[in-house]
C-alpha cells in the first residue's frame, strides 16, 4: 500500500482506499465470521424492520442504538464483553421506551430525552477508555474483523431468540400494528405485544450495532423494509424482500469493505440506499399505473 | 340456532367510580335485529360496545352473548370501527385485513391463508375487484366495505358498528348502511349500530336505544324519538321534527349537526 503514503492525493488513491481487491482470498478467510454475522444480522434486521415500519418506530430504533452504544462503551471501559454491554444498554432503553411511551407523542419525547443522554454517556466512557482508538470508533461506525468464534455464537444465539420470538407473535403483532382498534376488540393483548416487540427490537439493535455501528443501525433496520414495502403490499413478499435486501446490504458491504481501509458502514449504507432508490422508482411508476388492474370503478 | 338470544342485558349498570354511565338497562336482541344506539358524547355508547366486547366489566346486572357471559376475544362478536386514515405505504392489502378478522388473534405466523373464505367474504361485500390493493389506497367507502368483510370473518352473531359512517360522504353512508342491512338479512347476525346521526340508518332500524344524561329509552324509532321523550331524557326542551322521512333533532347538545370531528 505504497500509494497511501504518497502525499499528493490522486483519484487512483481514493479508489484504492475504497476498493482494493489484492490478496482478496486471504482476506476473505479472515473475515469469514463477520460474513456469517452480517448474513444473520440481515435476516433479523429485515424481519424486524417490517414491524418497525408498521409501528412507526424509526426514531425508537435510533434512540435504542445510542443507548446500546453507551452500554458497549461502558463494557469496553470496564473490560466486560462488548456485545453483552451493548445488549444491556439497548434492552434497558427498550424497556424504558416500552413502559413510558405507549402513545406516539410521549414515546418520541422520551426517546428525544434518552438519546443525547446515552450518546453523552458513551462519549464519556470512550474518553476514559485507555485502549486503541479503532475499537472506539468501531462502535459508532462499524467494524468487520472483530468477530471471533465466541462472539459469533453469541450473535447467532441472540438472533435465534429474536427470530423465534417474532415468529411466535407474528400474526397478533401484525394485527395490532396495522389495525389496533379491531385487534383490541378481538382480544389481542396489544399492550403486552407492544412491550414484547420493544424487547426483541432492543436485541436486534444490539446485534446491528456490532456490525454497522450505532449511528447507522437504521440502514439495516428500516431501509430494507421501507424499500420492500414500496414495491409490494403482500404480507409474505414484503418480509422476504426486506430480508433479501438487508442480507445483500450487510454481506455486500462487508465484502466490498474488505480491501479498502475505510469502515464498513459506508458500503452497507450505500448499498441499502441504492436498493431503496430503485424500489422507490419502481413503486412510483406502479402507483401511477394504479397498482393492480381494477376491473371497474366500484363504489 | 340456539334458543339463547345473541345479546341479552338484564338490569345492567356501568359506573366509573361515582359517575353512573347507565343503569337498569334491559335489552334483548334477536337474530337479525337492527338496534341503533344514539346519545350525546359521554353517554356511554362506547362503554356499551366495550362491555359487549368483554373489555369493560359491568358494575351490576348481567350481559350475555348466546347465553354466555361476554368475554374478551369472543368469535361471536364482530366489530366495525370508525374509518381511520391508513398510510398508503403500509404493506396491507384488503384481503390481508379480512384474513386478520379470521385468524389474526392466533399465535404463530399461520399456515393457512384461508384464501377461499377471504374471497367469499370479499365477494359478499362487493370488494373482490380491489382485494389486492393496499388498504391505504382505497376510498373511505371501500375501506368500510372491507371492514365489514373483516368483521364477518368469524361468522359472528352480533355485529358491533362503532360510528362507521364518520368521515364518509352521504352516498357512501347510504351504501355502507345498506350493506350492513343486507348482511344481517343474509347471515342473521344482529346489529348494534352506534351513531351520532340517525338518518342514514333510519330505514333499517328496528329499535333505538337512546342513552342520555338523565336515563335511557328503548323502542321503535317513532316511539323513542319524540319531543316529549327526548326533553325528559335531556332535562331541557328538545324538539323532534320530521321532514321527508328524515328526523331532525333540535336542541339536545350536538344533534343539530351530524359530523362530529372527534370520536370520543
Amino acid at each position: 500500500m505504497i500509494a497511501t503514503l504518497v502525499p499528493a492525493v490522486t483519484s487512483d488513491d481514493w479508489w484504492n482506499r475504497l476498493f482494493n481487491f489484492d490478496n482478496y482470498g486471504e482476506l476473505l478467510s479472515l473475515v469469514h465470521n463477520s460474513i456469517i454475522a452480517g448474513a444473520v444480522l440481515g435476516l433479523v434486521g429485515g424481519l424486524v424492520g417490517v414491524f418497525v415500519m408498521q409501528r412507526d418506530l424509526a426514531f425508537a430504533v435510533h434512540g435504542i442504538s445510542e443507548l446500546s452504544f453507551a452500554g458497549a462503551a461502558a463494557a469496553l471501559l470496564f473490560g466486560i464483553d462488548v456485545v453483552l454491554g451493548s445488549v444491556l444498554g439497548s434492552v434497558l432503553a427498550a424497556v424504558v421506551i416500552g413502559l413510558l411511551g405507549t402513545r406516539a407523542r410521549d414515546r418520541n419525547s422520551i426517546i428525544g430525552v434518552l438519546m443525547p443522554f446515552g450518546l453523552g454517556l458513551g462519549v464519556l466512557f470512550l474518553s476514559l477508555y485507555p485502549g486503541r482508538a479503532a475499537n472506539k470508533f468501531g462502535l459508532l461506525t462499524g467494524q468487520i474483523v472483530a468477530v471471533d468464534d465466541t462472539r459469533l455464537s453469541l450473535l447467532v444465539t441472540i438472533s435465534a431468540i429474536v427470530i423465534a420470538g417474532l415468529l411466535i407473535i407474528w400474526r397478533p403483532l401484525t394485527f395490532a400494528s396495522v389495525d389496533p382498534d379491531v385487534a383490541a376488540a378481538r382480544g389481542v393483548p396489544t399492550r403486552a405485544l407492544s412491550f414484547a416487540f420493544m424487547l426483541l427490537l432492543g436485541l436486534a439493535v444490539a446485534l446491528a450495532v456490532q456490525v454497522v455501528g450505532a449511528l447507522l443501525v437504521l440502514s439495516l433496520l428500516i431501509t430494507p423494509a421501507a424499500a420492500a414495502s414500496r414495491i409490494s403490499a403482500s404480507p409474505i413478499v414484503v418480509p422476504l424482500l426486506s430480508v433479501a435486501f438487508a442480507v445483500t446490504s450487510a454481506v455486500g458491504g462487508i465484502l466490498l469493505a474488505l480491501g479498502g481501509n475505510v469502515p464498513i458502514s459506508p458500503y452497507v449504507t450505500t448499498i441499502s440506499f441504492v436498493i431503496y432508490l430503485v424500489c422507490r422508482l419502481v413503486g412510483n411508476s406502479r402507483t401511477r399505473r394504479g397498482w393492480t388492474r381494477r376491473t371497474a370503478a366500484v363504489a | 340456532m340456539t334458543a339463547h338470544p345473541p345479546l341479552e342485558l338484564t338490569d345492567a349498570s356501568l359506573a366509573y367510580g361515582e359517575r353512573t354511565v347507565w343503569s337498569g338497562l334491559d335489552l334483548t336482541l334477536r337474530a337479525g335485529d337492527f338496534l341503533t344506539v344514539l346519545g350525546p358524547n359521554g353517554s356511554g355508547k362506547t362503554s356499551l360496545l366495550r362491555a359487549i366486547l368483554g373489555l369493560q366489566p359491568l358494575t351490576s346486572g348481567s350481559l350475555t352473548i348466546l347465553g354466555r357471559p361476554a368475554r374478551r376475544g369472543s368469535k361471536d362478536v364482530g366489530y366495525i370501527p370508525q374509518q381511520r386514515l391508513i398510510d398508503p405505504a403500509t404493506p396491507v392489502r384488503a384481503r390481508d385485513l379480512v384474513r386478520m378478522g379470521i385468524d389474526g388473534d392466533r399465535w404463530g405466523p399461520g399456515r393457512h391463508s384461508h384464501r377461499e373464505r377471504v374471497e367469499e367474504l370479499l365477494a359478499a361485500v362487493g370488494a373482490s375487484s380491489y382485494a389486492d390493493v393496499p388498504l391505504g389506497m382505497l376510498s373511505g367507502g371501500e375501506q368500510q366495505r372491507v371492514r365489514i368483510a373483516q368483521a364477518l370473518g368469524t361468522r359472528p352473531s352480533i355485529l358491533l358498528c362503532d360510528e362507521p359512517l364518520l368521515s364518509l360522504d352521504l352516498r357512501h353512508q347510504h351504501e355502507v348502511t345498506a350493506l350492513i342491512h343486507e348482511t344481517r338479512q343474509a347471515t342473521g347476525t344482529a346489529v348494534v349500530f352506534v351513531t351520532h346521526e340517525i338518518n342514514p340508518v333510519l330505514p333499517w332500524t328496528d329499535r333505538v336505544l337512546y342513552l342520555a344524561p338523565a336515563g335511557h329509552a328503548i323502542g321503535a324509532p317513532d316511539d323513542v324519538l319524540t319531543s316529549e321523550n327526548l326533553s325528559a331524557l335531556y332535562g331541557t326542551p328538545v324538539e323532534v321534527l320530521h321532514s321527508q322521512g328524515r328526523v331532525l333533532i333540535v336542541g339536545g347538545d350536538e344533534h343539530s349537526h351530524h359530523v362530529d370531528e372527534v370520536g370520543e
